[in-house]
Formats: structure tokens, C-alpha cells, sequence
């Protein structure tokens, strides 16, 4: 059976000013639709190029990434994206944040202009799932930092997206903060149930929100185990200090640990 | 008095000091009025020739005022292309760096050739003078955009021109603004240097004329009009920056770092 996000043996190189560096070599990685996935590793593994390969933004110079069934060639438009840093345009109101996807994404860009009021509801509606109603008309230095990420999440789902690509979205927040927003992109996804593949340092995150993780080796990037979390849903985040979760977390830190080594 | 009253007249009294200071100084040195008149003089010259002075300063006003509205458009529309492509960057910077060096004043001469005696000449030395600034910021403004950002927007299927339409050019605001303050002041400069080489009307004109009269009260009695007039746009494009650009200010882009 395929994959919804299906990476087979890629490879890519960067080329800089002091020779090209190997980012990936030989990734292979198989998501299938609906799937919460999530891939550690060591700092400077390549996480973010595989987000830029299957988000299309960067070609591969081997190997090939099929999504839904077309390889991709280009920006795929069916991703929405997050990083660790919000990015909210500070000269737009949350809410136009939030609505800066659809002036240009097709079909909405073209609906834009007429159904506007539509559109605005819509996004008062997501803002309010993750607890920012009434913040929309606000601008976004008014907001924290964990408020302004979780205008971000909106932002990368405004357009209903069928793959949710986040990058570290949780790194700069606090531990409080972090764990609140690990709940929101929870409820958010066994609300709408589309994809998300989350590159992440934290192993903790990872196995609370991950229905599979996959570690990757030091550069040049490649998956070196995957497992499946197999903790029934809905997760607590209770459920953080069971035994059953600490084994997860401590199988893969050593993993790490040793292709940290390598 | 407060402290936030003591703020707001802090510019009025320090000037007000500097005028006491140099009176002062001309009085207790015995300084030749043929070398620095006292501020006393320069306001009695302005008050005796209030009529070609303020013809004069008019003059520079509007000339300065249209050789900066060009820079102004000229400059947007080149530090847009600039900032658009690197290789136009690459190209472009270069010559415009080579061109910025060259002393206007050079320049001047050769404008007269061409356009004659005239007001022409000091639009176009306000223009040449003031349009570099506006062009390296608003490149600037565009060439430091996140590039994660860049990424959000183009995994939709964004454009260039979409990305610089809904990002790259609103970002470029407060470079802009910023760049106009150095410009005006810089287009003063532009105009009066060419109204000194030649002209028949200006501040530059006339401080050339009063010097090579004598009058060197009617000389400084020009050139403290020159000051306001400097201050007066400076302190009307500093207004419109805040008031322009004030997410700018608010955030100090900080949503961004």
C-alpha cells in the first residue's frame, strides 16, 4: 500500500561558497494519510531540508517524494507550514495574518475579494478553537509569544491543508506554554484529521503527540529507526509520567545518543 | 516645571542658548561683524531685506521640494528593482556606489550647460544628491525579509510578485520613511550647492551675492532660513514616518526576530 507522504531514497546536496555539504542521503520515509508523524534527531541532521523537500520548495538531487500520488516537482500548495519563529506580518491584524493564505492560494484567491465575509468567519472560527477569540482584530505585538504561534498554527491551516508541515513551532516557548500549545495542535488535529509531519528536538513532544517517530543519523541526514507509538488516544497530558511514555522517550534518546556517537 | 514639560522645551531652550552663546561670545570678544555678525545683526538684516529673503527661500523651498519628489519616486522604483534580483543588485550597486562618490558640485556645471541658468539646474542637483539613500533602503528593506516567511508563502504557490506585493514592499515602509529624513535634508544641500555655482534665484543664490557684497550680516541672516526650512521638512517626514510606519515602531519589528 502507499503512503500518503512517500520519500524514497532521497538525496540533497547543498551547494555553498567551501564545497557542497550532504544534507540527506538516502532518506526513505512513508507517511500514510491522516498520520501524525514526528522526526528527531541530532541538531544539523537535516530535519528542516526534509521539510523544504516535501513541501517542494527545494528539488532533490536523487531519489524521488510522491505526495498523494504525484511526485512533487514544485510547491506541492497542499502544505501549510509553522516554524519556531511566528512570522506574523506585524502591519496586518491577527485575523489578516490568518487570512494572508487564502489571497494566495487557489481557488480562494480568486473567492477572496467577494466572499470576504466569509473568509473572516472562518477564521474567527479557528482563532477561537485555539483559544484567540477575540484576539483577531488585535496586532501581533499585543499578543505573547505563545499566542502569536498559536496564530500561526491557524495560519498554516486557514486554507484546510491536507499536510501540516511544523519546523520546531514549540522551541522558543516556555515549558508551561509548550505543553499548552502540544494540546491545542492535539484537539486541532482529531478535530480536522489531516497529516502533519513535526520536526522536533523534544522527545517528550514527539511521543505525546506522534503516532510514529522517526529518528534521524547525524549529517548526512537518513532515518534510522522508526516506531510507532502505540499509547491510546485521546492522550493526557497525564500521561507524560507513565511508564509506558518514559520507555518511548528513553528508547529513542538513546538512539540518538548513539548516532550521535557515529 | 515636570520633567515631560522640561522635554518639550528642551529644543526651544537649547536653541535659544545657542543664539545667547554666540551673541554673547561676538559682544564680549569684539567680534568683527564683517567676520561673525552677532545673531542680533543677522535678524536686523532679515528684517531690512524680509521681502527678497523670503522670494529667495521660496524658491529653494519649491526647487528642493521638486528635486526630492523625483528622488523620491526614482529612488522607490530603482531600490525596488534592486532589491527585486541579485543580479540586478550585483550590476547596479556598483555603478550607483561610482555615481554617489562623484561631488555633485561637479556636476553642476555640466547641468548648467544643458538646462542654462535657472531653476532646472538645482531640481535636478536636489534630485542626484538625495535619490542614493532612498534607493539602498528600500533594497535593503527588501533583501532582509525572512526567509522562512518566503518559504510559508511559497509552498502555497506564491509568486514573486505575490510575495513582494503582500510582504516585501509593506516591510520596506519604515526603511523608506527612514531614508526620507536623510534625503530631504541632503536635497537642501543639493539645491543650495547649485544655486551657488549659478543661478538668478535661491538662498544659495543670494548668500553668493550678499558675500561677494559684503553683506555677510544678510549671509547668516540667509542661512539661519536655511536651518528652519531644513528642520521644518525633516520634522514633517519624521511625523509622517511615526505616523505611517507606527506597527513599526510598536513592534520595532520584533514579531520578526
Amino acid at each position: 500500500m502507499n503512503g500518503f507522504v512517500d520519500i524514497s531514497n532521497v538525496t540533497l546536496n547543498y551547494k555553498g561558497a567551501s564545497g557542497g555539504v550532504l544534507a540527506l542521503q538516502g532518506t526513505s520515509l512513508r507517511i500514510s494519510r491522516g498520520e501524525f508523524a514526528a522526526v528527531v534527531g541530532p541538531s544539523g541532521c537535516g530535519k528542516s531540508s526534509l521539510m523544504k523537500l516535501v513541501t517542494g520548495l527545494v528539488p532533490a538531487d536523487a531519489g524521488e517524494i510522491v505526495i498523494f500520488g504525484d511526485k512533487v516537482a514544485g510547491p506541492v500548495k497542499i502544505a501549510g507550514m509553522a516554524f519556531q519563529n511566528p512570522n506574523l506580518l506585524p502591519w496586518r491584524k491577527v485575523i489578516d495574518n490568518v487570512l494572508l493564505p487564502l489571497e494566495i492560494v487557489e481557488p480562494h484567491r480568486r473567492r477572496f475579494r467577494q466572499h470576504k465575509q466569509q473568509y473572516r468567519e472562518q477564521a474567527r472560527v479557528l482563532l477561537a478553537t485555539v483559544g484567540l477569540d477575540g484576539f483577531g482584530e488585535r496586532y501581533p505585538w499585543e499578543l505573547s509569544g505563545g499566542m502569536q504561534q498559536r496564530a500561526s498554527l491557524c495560519r498554516a491551516l486557514i486554507h484546510q491543508p491536507a499536510l501540516l508541515m511544523l519546523d520546531e513551532p514549540f522551541a522558543a516557548l516556555d515549558a508551561f506554554t509548550r505543553e499548552e500549545l502540544w494540546c491545542v495542535l492535539r484537539d486541532l488535529w482529531q478535530e480536522i484529521g489531516f497529516t502533519v509531519v513535526l520536526v522536533t528536538h523534544d522527545l517528550r513532544e514527539a511521543a505525546f503527540l506522534a503516532d510514529s517517530i522517526h529518528v534521524m543519523s547525524a549529517r548526512p541526514g537518513r532515518i534510522v529507526m522508526s516506531k510507532a507509538v502505540d499509547l491510546p488516544r485521546p492522550r493526557e497530558l497525564d500521561i507524560c509520567y507513565e511508564a509506558r511514555f518514559t520507555d518511548i522517550v528513553h528508547e529513542l534518546r538513546a538512539k540518538i545518543a548513539q548516532v550521535r556517537q557515529a | 516645571m515636570n520633567q515631560k514639560t522640561l522635554e518639550t522645551l528642551a529644543p526651544w531652550l537649547f536653541t535659544i542658548a545657542m543664539f545667547a552663546i554666540w551673541e554673547a561670545a561676538c559682544r564680549i570678544f569684539r567680534i568683527d561683524p564683517f567676520i561673525l555678525p552677532a545673531p542680533s545683526e543677522a535678524f536686523v538684516a532679515m528684517a531690512q531685506h524680509w521681502r527678497a529673503l523670503l522670494r529667495h527661500s521660496t524658491v529653494t523651498l519649491w526647487t528642493t521640494m521638486a528635486g526630492f519628489a523625483i528622488a523620491v519616486a526614482f529612488g522607490v522604483v530603482l531600490g525596488l528593482i534592486v532589491g527585486w534580483s541579485r543580479t540586478i543588485y550585483r550590476g547596479l550597486y556598483p555603478v550607483m556606489i561610482g555615481f554617489n562618490s562623484v561631488p555633485k558640485v561637479a556636476v553642476v556645471p555640466i547641468l548648467i550647460m544643458w538646462f542654462g541658468i535657472g531653476e532646472v539646474p538645482a531640481i535636478l542637483t536636489a534630485f542626484l544628491i538625495s535619490f542614493f539613500p532612498i534607493v539602498v533602503n528600500v533594497a535593503t528593506g527588501l533583501a532582509s525579509m525572512e526567509p522562512e516567511l518566503e518559504d510559508v508563502l511559497r509552498a502555497l504557490g506564491a509568486k514573486k510578485l505575490d510575495i513582494m506585493l503582500k510582504v516585501g514592499i509593506p516591510r520596506t515602509q519604515p526603511y523608506l520613511f527612514g531614508s526620507l529624513k536623510v534625503a530631504i535634508t541632503l536635497a537642501f544641500v543639493g539645491t543650495i550647492v547649485s544655486e551657488t555655482v549659478g543661478a538668478n534665484a535661491g538662498l544659495g543664490y543670494l548668500i553668493a551675492l550678499a558675500g561677494s557684497n559684503f553683506q555677510v550680516p544678510l549671509v547668516f541672516a540667509a542661512l539661519i532660513l536655511l536651518a528652519v526650512e531644513g528642520i521644518a521638512m525633516y520634522a514633517v517626514f519624521a511625523y509622517a514616518e511615526t505616523y505611517f510606519t507606527r506597527w513599526a515602531f510598536r513592534s520595532s519589528m520584533s514579531a520578526a526576530t
